[in-house]
């Protein structure tokens, strides 16, 4: 009760210093003092309202507060302590105040951290970042509150989602949140810059940090949700091209793009516009990620409460926001014309600008697949979903010269460049083409694309390998990075080409065999827990060698909600991931078994966490 | 009659403008192709010819219509005004259940005949899916 009224509060004077903080600026607009003391401090006592608002919902949570509605709503007293606080933000209007305290916090590290900078831009910077959350602020207290009550006061709550329950998706949102409210600070911090013309080599390689910040958080934030979906949702994929996905894989797609300019504009002073735009569309793509799921237009497995009206308040919101940017953007950004500046078509400056053009294409065609079924059911209401087949066609075959582009374009010099190395460049095009060859010779299904492909990504493969062990090449964050990205197209393409499945129905006692493997389901064992009751299933697997395997997945049924869950049983090496799923249909004595073998499973989550490790030494580095 | 710069440039911008066109093309041709659009049993009764290429089925699964054996399991989807019957052999999502929603993706053997490729999952009990709820809102 108490935590809700504090909280409450808190969150009202935080929209109030927000709006002084507006005034504040426009009084003192060139008052350099002003900034490191008076909007520094506010900055700061707003970002600690917000963080006393979050710890009295979390603890609300804690103590199963159920006169507080999110807590009603969202749990349950016989759930684990880590999933009662993780169910903080495992709901709308708890997620939405954990975006503002990101938004809050990154606004006053960035404060702290641009000591340096001149004041003015500074200021915008704040002024452009409070219209942000000051729009949150509005939204979470208008239309989600947190701490709306409930009278009579009940005595249980409804439960968490029980495919919320679960160590990965605890912390998937937050990581995510970083990523995407990070973004809100290069949108702020490029506006400002555009609007003071001050879009410079030193203005980039200041924000460069947030954008890695950024990146890097993302990054591991899609990964830590396609993991989840790996091994809770029963399917053994690990991408889906759910909508949901792909609202977080579009602004990767322009984050990555503009990681790259800004590494240009640092160098070089060029692609401006590049950088002001991908900046503008990283943050308004995560916005649009936030409509999107909230507000329960997309037909996906993420399928939350929702309420129209919200939706509409982030639209009418992200709307004045693009409005705001698009007219900064034209009113004060002017190309100067005097600085004409031409590279040669063979050098590192053209090789980034067209895979940014390649990145820019597969953004958009995701953003295609994800937003024309919604356009199409709003003009002719006619119900359609645009599947994985759409995207691997119009991705794959692009991801060719993406790849090639990816090998060599590091090796280029700035403004014109001769390809050094030639032999060894040809030598290992060779090799990878003939160890392409080699692996899928057996393989009579679509050889010659899957060959060009793999090819392309072992090219990039053996040439960045190389480069670890070449003396003169120094960019160990970009080669790292670039190492991650062509083993975790290998480890993508290996997965799918060689995984295999089974589908069968069995029942207890029963033996599934074909010339390869034997499925015996040996016995069913029961478990009981605080918040739910399993059946656990035993299995062996035994291959053709004759070597066993025993698995046992479970399936469980939570009290409260009540909802039964699959929990996959997988057994992870280094080649490969055994994994089996049971489900079990309605008053009938069969279990319905999935089992796969997915090769490299384990490969593609170290490689994109060997992207984002470059990402964290480029960052790591600048720093010192 | 033109310098060299002006050529270039042209070459250029036509350059960019078949890419682009080409693109869209090629864009506009595959969402077409893998469109898969979404029917509900009415829907289907009402079709005059049996369409190949693959669609949604949705609606809510039959009361003890569920029968299941080895390799295979068969049920009813019903909006309550019609019916089809599904075959389906592949892995059952946690929340399929006779009385609750479903939407199933595969292809129409007949105006009475399904065969499904895969029933999608839907993790929330009391969520349902926006075109089964209109589906079966028309009743």
């Amino acid at each position: 009760m108490i935590y809700s009224l504090v909280g409450h509060y808190s969150l009202i004077v935080g929209l109030i210093i927000g709006l002084s903080l507006f005034y504040f600026s426009y009084k003192n607009f060139n008052n350099s003092t002003i900034v490191n003391t008076k909007i520094l401090s506010f900055t700061f006592l707003q970002l600690f309202f917000v963080a006393i608002s979050f710890i009295c919902l979390i603890l609300s949570f804690i103590f199963s507060d159920f006169s507080n509605e999110t807590v009603f709503n969202n749990s349950h007293t016989t759930k684990p302590l880590f999933y009662k606080i993780s169910g903080t933000w495992g709901n709308h209007e708890g997620s939405l105040l954990l975006w503002l305290l990101v938004l809050t916090l990154f606004i006053f590290l960035f404060l702290v951290r641009s000591k340096n900078q001149p004041v003015k831009y500074k200021i915008l910077t704040l002024v452009f970042q409070q219209i942000i959350i000051v729009g949150f602020f509005l939204f979470l207290i208008k239309t989600s509150n947190p701490f709306n009550f409930i009278f009579p006061t009940p005595t249980e709550g409804l439960g968490l989602n029980p495919i919320l329950q679960d160590p990965a998706l605890a912390i998937h949102p937050p990581i995510l949140y970083l990523g995407y409210v990070g973004s809100s600070i290069i949108f702020s911090s490029v506006l400002a810059a555009t609007s003071l013309k001050i879009i410079s080599p030193s203005w980039a390689s200041h924000i460069k940090k947030w954008v890695l910040i950024s990146w890097i958080f993302l990054t591991l934030g899609i990964l830590l949700g396609s993991i989840w979906a790996y091994y809770e949702l029963g399917w053994g994929g690990f991408w889906f091209w759910d909508p949901v996905e792909n609202v977080s894989l579009m602004p990767w797609f322009a984050l990555t793009t503009l990681l790259h300019c800004i590494l240009v504009l640092e160098k070089k002073s060029i692609l401006t516009s590049w950088v002001i735009i991908l900046s503008i569309a990283t943050f308004t793509l995560s916005m649009c990620g936030t409509f999107l799921v909230r507000s329960g237009i997309l037909n996906s497995v993420h399928t939350f409460a929702n309420d129209p009206e919200r939706g509409l308040f982030i639209l009418i919101f992200l709307f004045i926001l693009i409005f705001l940017s698009i007219l900064i953007f034209f009113f004060f950004h002017k190309d100067d014309e005097k600085k004409t500046y031409s590279f040669f078509w063979l050098s590192k400056e053209s090789s980034i600008l067209i895979n940014n053009w390649f990145m820019m294409y597969f953004l958009s065609v995701v953003l295609i697949g994800t937003v024309y079924p919604i356009f199409l059911d709003v003009i002719s209401s006619q119900k359609i979903s645009v599947g994985p087949p759409f995207y691997h066609k119009l991705i794959i075959p692009f991801l060719i010269p993406f790849l090639l582009m990816m090998a060599i374009g590091p090796k280029l010099k700035w403004i014109k460049s001769q390809l050094e190395d030639k032999i060894y460049l040809i030598l290992f095009l060779i090799i990878s083409i003939l160890l392409a060859f080699l692996i899928l010779k057996n393989f009579n299904q679509n050889i010659l694309i899957n060959t060009i492909l793999i090819s392309s990504a072992l090219y990039l493969f053996f040439i960045t390998l190389r480069d670890f062990f070449v003396k003169k090449y120094k960019n160990i964050s970009q080669n790292i990075a670039h190492f991650g990205f062509s083993l975790l197209i290998l480890s993508i393409l290996f997965n799918n080409l060689f995984a295999s499945e089974i589908i069968t129905n069995l029942k207890v006692g029963e033996t599934f065999e074909n010339s390869k493997i034997k499925i015996v389901f040996e016995s069913v064992d029961e478990k009981k827990k605080q918040n739910y009751n399993a059946i656990i299933a035993n299995f062996s697997i035994i291959n053709s060698n004759g070597e066993q395997e025993s698995l046992s997945p479970e399936l469980r049924i939570y009290n409260q909600p009540v909802i039964a869950t699959s929990e996959a049983d997988i057994k992870t090496t280094l080649m490969s991931d055994k994994f089996i799923v049971i489900n079990l249909v309605q008053n009938q004595d069969f279990f319905n078994v999935r089992y796969q073998v997915k090769p490299f499973m384990l490969w593609i989550w170290l490689s994109v966490m060997l992207i984002s490790s470059g990402g964290i030494i480029s960052f790591l580095k600048k720093r010192i | 009659m033109y310098g060299r710069k002006v050529k270039l440039r042209f070459l250029f911008i036509i350059l960019i403008l078949t890419t682009l066109i080409l693109t869209t093309f090629l864009v506009l041709k595959s969402l077409e192709e893998n469109v898969v659009y979404f029917q509900s049993p009415t829907e289907i009764k009402s079709l005059t010819e049996i369409d190949k290429s693959k669609i949604r089925v949705g609606g809510m699964v039959k009361k003890n219509s569920i029968s299941i054996n080895s390799n295979e399991v068969n049920f009813i989807i019903t909006d309550f005004k019609n019916e089809i019957n599904v075959t389906y052999s592949g892995a059952v999502p946690n929340l399929f259940a006779e009385g609750k929603g479903v939407v199933a993706e595969g292809f129409l053997k007949d105006r009475n005949f399904f065969s499904a490729s895969k029933i999608l999952a839907k993790h929330d009990e009391n969520y349902m899916p926006p075109e089964v709820k209109e589906a079966l809102g028309e009743k």
